[in-house]
């Protein structure tokens, strides 16, 4: 799994049938300083995530992996809403206190 | 299957259900001689790693596997600890 921030969703009035009703955030990759790393993507959300959130996403065959997206043709899931990152036991990410900041 | 070491850890209250007791570790790949290859992962943990510790993981679909009956979404497991790596050191010319 990799790092994201949301950065905004997708509307998509047709799309294929097996799709519809899917939420499909706009994701921007970030590396451990939470600095943009890669191009974005777009994942369909498991967890309810909302912008500007840091989540996890996973890709591949993994992402069908959801009753969300069973079979369904996706390869990027959002799986998971991060609180806290700790690397080498320093904090390097804390929503309260990111939510606190703002 | 790939080498790497535990370098930190991810709390996440909101998660997928299947995930429910499931750790996500911060995992930095290596190659099988401990030195750092690539960026870090974040990988869900099948064996009861530590910080600093030396394993190995898989990744893609057969990470959810590692998981139990649930298959989670997980696209990266850590499956086991290294003890140590015998090798032919022609490999590594």
């Amino acid at each position: 799994m990799e790092f994201a921030r949301v950065v905004g969703n997708v509307v998509a009035t047709r799309k294929e049938e097996k799709v519809r009703g899917r939420k499909f955030l706009v994701l921007q990759p970030v590396n451990l300083d939470m600095k943009p790393s890669g191009s974005v993507k777009v994942g369909v959300d498991a967890v309810g995530a909302g912008e500007g959130e840091l989540v996890l996403f996973a890709t591949g065959s993994t992402a069908r992996q959801t009753h969300l997206t069973e079979n369904r043709p996706t390869d990027c899931v959002i799986m998971a809403i991060v609180d806290s990152v700790d690397v080498k036991n320093e904090r390097v990410y804390d929503k309260a206190e990111e939510e606190r900041s703002e | 299957m790939k080498p790497g070491r535990v370098i930190g850890r991810v709390v996440c209250s909101q998660k997928y259900p299947d995930f429910k007791g499931e750790r996500f570790l911060l995992v930095q790949p290596t190659d099988w001689k401990k030195n750092d290859r690539g960026e870090p992962i974040v990988c869900t943990d099948a064996v009861g790693a530590g910080y600093e510790e030396f394993v190995f993981y898989i990744e893609s679909r057969e990470a959810g596997l590692a998981l139990g009956e649930k298959e989670p979404p997980s696209d990266a497991s850590i499956c086991g600890i290294i003890d140590g790596v015998d090798m032919e050191d022609e490999v590594w010319k």
